[in-house]
């Protein structure tokens, strides 16, 4: 399958320092901020941003996990189990500012059910999102916070996230591919 | 009845009590056989019919020492009508009815309603079976006199044993001055209480309670003990084990007087059948879907390889006599249920020879010996002369079938009402083309031709 | 005991694991252990996992198999079993509808296979049996359209409590690899022990059976079942083991005259503190439950350090949500 490289090593990096420095100042500082990285791939992210922040501020931010699996609108309808995994929240989220992480924002669907799971969790203070790469074509009124990057797609392409973490290395590619999207 | 004479054209004869293995034409006038030379010339009536047997083996018709035909009590499962009509699909023109009815044969009323109702709607033979015991209740005998001259060839309480040896001893001591056979269902039921499929490893992986072999030599011995000391004569019905086959020939070899049967599922299947449709004997252990096949579920048990090896091997030395098929029909409610709760039986009279003749197939047993076992012997044990013969003379009883013809079995085809048969859907190599019984056709095969010669035309039947 | 700090660190750290990339369950029915592969255990093992994180929320519920209805057909008395189950869809926002043996039309004589299908076309998705009859559940799966999962037939098998063991070992001990796994007690008539035989011997531990005589099925083994070893001897039997599981000796289901006595029994063949400390130091203690405290387990045993007979229940509910998720959840 043909694959276009939009992002290196060097991209992803400066993109999520970029967005490290943007929610510390958005926020007015790290009192309260919790980061939740989406699995999977939003977990490693999620660390690298709070990693970022300790460099600079100094100040550990707790980081957690959150399967969104069971709480998906087209589980009974895929045809296929996805895999589910335990959920980690690393404090109480009550009045707490969440930084949803995750790796691509799509359709939106994947954000609203991480929404219906954080609110069983607890209320918190406010939810904001993260993601390193938006591409476009949302189906739900739902937006980004903090983008790495804009990447327009067209309906036929998936954008694929590696990391180092994950996949050994670290680079975002657009593959053109016969099925359709979806999330 | 006078039937119309009948010749039997091209087939290759059999007859073990006989000694025969020929090319023939018998000819059947007045519902006996009589012979004709080869040439239809010799022949003198002035109508009559021929079958064409070509490719086919003829031989006398089948006596069947032990089924249940249900009737007076037990309408919706099989009737005496349907009963025998699908003995004669089978190849039977004899039955030997067994007295678990309800009322149970146990009167001389009872017996003739049988020997009425044979008369009046039967398609074959029936011969009537009377109870041991008054009511089946194992606590006193018959009036076996009674019953003898109301013309029973022998007496039974199959469905259950005579659990108590001092009843059998008086029983078998009493049969003797009417010479009466008691024919035993020989079930310890102490050891086999609660079970519903063989005791092994198939039971055991299936969670199902077990009957162990023990439970029929227990009793298979006490009744050669009792056989021998008390002079009486003992069939042991449907016998199932190796260890049984063991105990019958040592008694054989004593002399005692003990003759034995085997029906055709215990010499062609084995416990693995319990386990059901798709079951994989490469990956034993895992159950199908369609586990618990109660169309499997029969008493006896069927067994182990090595029990239908020993049941093979009895039947060639001789030391089973006979083959009889325990034909048990059940409604289909009593069968689509719970293995623990559905009823025990095989309908078994439409698929005998289909998969007797397996054991041909697979050279474990010859033709002579195949069809004297249902044939000559089985006669042998009722001491009657007159069937499961041709001789001149005897009843005009004649099956016809093709060894080679292959069929699928299709139970909702059957004349029977029952339609529990482990072999559904099954392709059997051997089939039953015509049954003659008193010189009558009871059944023909389309594909067999019938023709009618008469005084002036000749018509194609 | 709950779960450990390490278990939150791999959780965060970890990869997804080998199986999970493999995919979902290609089964309609849960009927027996037998043939579930190794990997398909271990799916169902992992996905419990996120399961019992649900367990441990405020908020226990999900909204997965909302609009889904779960049955359970219990002609069978069950009290954990079935609320194990109904707590289970219950969390993940299914609805639960129970039926018990007395009242229902099965007393009026109709057969099992038409209460089935009357279930169906009421509109359940899972129907839950639990039955005394062995292969009970066999028979409406071939009747019905909708996913089955035996929770108990007669003799024969329960297959959720093999897998929830197999969790509790595992979530202990790590790994149920090469694992000595003593069970003690009435295997005769025990659908527990056989499942567990069949869970255990394919996760690749060590099984070992330890009962008189008269409590031992014939034909145990190949080519019945995979091979474990038998010890009549209970001292001998717990050397080394590492779990120790002590079944229920069930008086009602027992024929009369299997045992001498239960005094008998007890004296050869009870689970005490002195025995127990044959077994590893950290041996851990199950028992399919209800126990006869006294019988086959003393109290102290029961509810001493090495007992996890309450975690069992606990993780009963997470694997019971986790086939219901992987069974329902995107069934075509």
């Amino acid at each position: 399958m043909p694959e276009k490289l939009i992002l290196n090593q060097e991209d992803i990096h400066r993109a999520l320092t970029r967005i490290a420095h943007e929610i510390v100042e958005k926020n007015h500082g790290c009192d309260g901020l919790v980061f939740i990285g989406m699995r999977t791939r939003g977990v490693p992210l999620a660390k690298r941003i709070a990693a970022e922040i300790k460099r600079f501020e100094e100040v550990d931010v707790p980081v957690g996990a959150l399967d969104i699996n069971l709480y998906r609108d087209d589980v009974l309808s895929l045809g296929w189990q996805p895999p589910v995994r335990p959920t980690v929240m690393p404090t109480d989220i009550m009045g707490k500012s969440i930084i949803l992480v995750d790796d691509v924002l799509y359709t939106g669907r994947s954000i609203r059910a991480a929404m219906d799971a954080l609110i069983d969790f607890g209320r918190p203070r406010s939810i904001q999102l993260a993601v390193l790469v938006d591409r476009g074509h949302r189906e739900l009124p739902i937006r980004a916070d903090y983008v790495g990057k804009n990447v327009p797609t067209a309906a036929d392409e998936e954008v694929e996230v590696r990391l180092k973490e994950t996949d050994g290395r670290d680079e975002v590619a657009i593959i053109r591919s016969d099925r359709g999207g979806g999330q | 009845m006078t039937a119309i004479p009948l010749l039997i054209v091209g087939g290759r004869i059999i007859d073990p009590s006989q000694g025969i293995d020929k090319v023939g034409d018998p000819f059947i006038a007045e519902g006996g056989i009589a012979w004709v030379a080869k040439g239809i010339e010799d022949l003198t009536p002035e109508r009559y019919q021929i079958l064409h047997a070509e490719g086919m083996i003829v031989c006398p018709g089948f006596i069947d020492l032990h089924c249940h035909l249900r009737e007076p009590g037990f309408e919706e499962k099989e009737t005496i009508a349907t009963g025998t009509r699908a003995a004669a699909r089978g190849g039977f023109t004899t039955l030997c009815c067994m007295a678990n009815t309800n009322p149970p044969i146990d009167t001389r009323a009872a017996v003739e309603f049988i020997q009425k109702k044979a008369a009046a709607e039967g398609a074959v033979r029936v011969l009537p079976i009377g109870c041991i015991t008054k009511g089946r209740r194992g606590e006193e005998m018959v009036e076996m006199g009674e019953l003898a001259e109301a013309g029973v060839v022998a007496l039974s309480d199959d469905g259950n044993p005579v659990a108590d040896s001092r009843l059998m001893r008086y029983a078998l001591e009493y049969s003797r001055s009417f010479n009466l056979v008691l024919i035993d269902h020989c079930e310890d039921v102490s050891l086999s209480q609660g079970g519903v499929m063989n005791e092994g490893w198939v039971s055991t992986r299936l969670g199902l309670r077990g009957i162990p072999a023990a439970a029929e030599e227990a009793m298979v011995a006490r009744d050669i003990a009792l056989a021998e000391m008390t002079g009486g004569r003992v069939h042991i019905a449907h016998v199932s084990t190796a260890g049984s086959v063991d105990l019958i020939r040592r008694a054989k070899e004593k002399g005692i007087a003990i003759t034995a049967e085997v029906t055709p599922h215990h010499l062609t299947l084995t416990e693995e059948r319990v386990i059901g449709y798709g079951w994989d004997n490469k990956k034993p252990s895992s159950l199908p879907l369609f586990a618990y096949d109660t169309n499997a579920k029969v008493n006896p048990p069927l067994r182990t390889a090595r029990d239908v090896e020993a049941l093979i091997d009895a039947i060639n030395e001789g030391v089973i006599d006979a083959i009889a098929t325990d034909h048990a029909p059940h409604e289909d409610v009593e069968k689509m249920c719970e293995f623990d709760i559905a009823a025990f039986g095989i309908s078994g009279l439409e698929t005998a020879l289909g998969s007797l003749l397996a054991l041909l197939h697979g050279g474990k047993i010859d033709l002579a010996t195949l069809i004297s076992k249902l044939t000559a012997e089985p006669a042998k044990v009722l001491g009657k002369s007159e069937i499961g013969t041709l001789k001149v003379g005897a009843a005009g009883d004649v099956t016809i079938f093709d060894p080679e013809a292959e069929w699928v079995v299709d139970p909702s085809a059957f004349a029977s009402k029952g339609k529990n048969t482990p072999l559904a859907g099954c392709l059997l190599k051997g089939k039953v083309m015509a049954t003659i019984c008193q010189g009558q056709v009871v059944y023909k095969d389309d594909a067999v031709k019938l023709e009618t010669i008469g005084r002036q035309t000749r018509v194609r039947g | 005991m709950r779960i450990t700090n390490q278990k939150v660190e791999k959780a965060i750290l970890s990869e997804p694991a080998p199986s999970l990339k493999q995919g979902p369950l290609r089964r309609r029915h849960i009927l027996d252990l037998d043939d579930f592969t190794r990997e398909e255990i271990e799916l169902v093992l992992e996905t419990a996992d996120a399961m019992k994180e649900i367990l441990g929320r405020e908020i226990k519920k999900v909204p997965t198999l909302r609009g889904k209805t779960l049955v359970t057909m219990f002609y069978e008395p069950s009290t954990r079993t079935r609320v194990s189950f109904e707590q289970a869809a219950k969390s993940l926002s299914a609805d639960v509808i129970n039926l018990s043996a007395s009242g229902s039309s099965t007393e009026k004589g109709e057969s099992l296979i038409d209460t089935a299908r009357t279930i169906q076309a009421l509109g359940a998705d899972v129907i839950v049996m639990r039955h005394y009859h062995a292969g009970a559940p066999y028979l409406i799966a071939q009747h019905v359209n909708v996913s089955v999962i035996n929770g108990g037939d007669g003799c024969h098998a329960h297959p959720t409590q093999g897998l929830l063991d197999l969790y509790t070992i595992r979530e202990y001990l790590g790994t149920v690899e090469g694992v000595k796994v003593v069970i003690i007690g009435d295997i005769l008539h025990s659908r527990v022990a056989r499942s567990n035989i069949w869970g255990l011997t394919k996760m690749g531990a060590k099984v070992v059976l330890c009962a008189p005589p008269t409590l031992v099925p014939v034909g145990l083994g190949p080519p019945a079942f995979p091979s474990v070893t038998m010890e009549p001897n209970l001292d001998r039997a717990l050397g080394g083991a590492d779990v120790v599981m002590p079944l229920r000796l069930q008086k009602e289901r027992q024929q009369r005259g299997l045992l001498p006595s239960i005094r008998e029994y007890i004296q050869f063949y009870q689970l005490d503190s002195r025995r127990l400390s044959k077994a590893k130091p950290e041996a851990l203690v199950l028992h399919p439950g209800p126990m006869n405290e006294g019988v086959e387990i003393t109290p102290e045993v029961a509810h001493g350090a090495q007992s996890v007979i309450e975690e069992q229940v606990t993780n009963g509910v997470a694997v019971r949500m986790a086939l219901l998720y992987l069974l329902v959840g995107g069934a075509q």
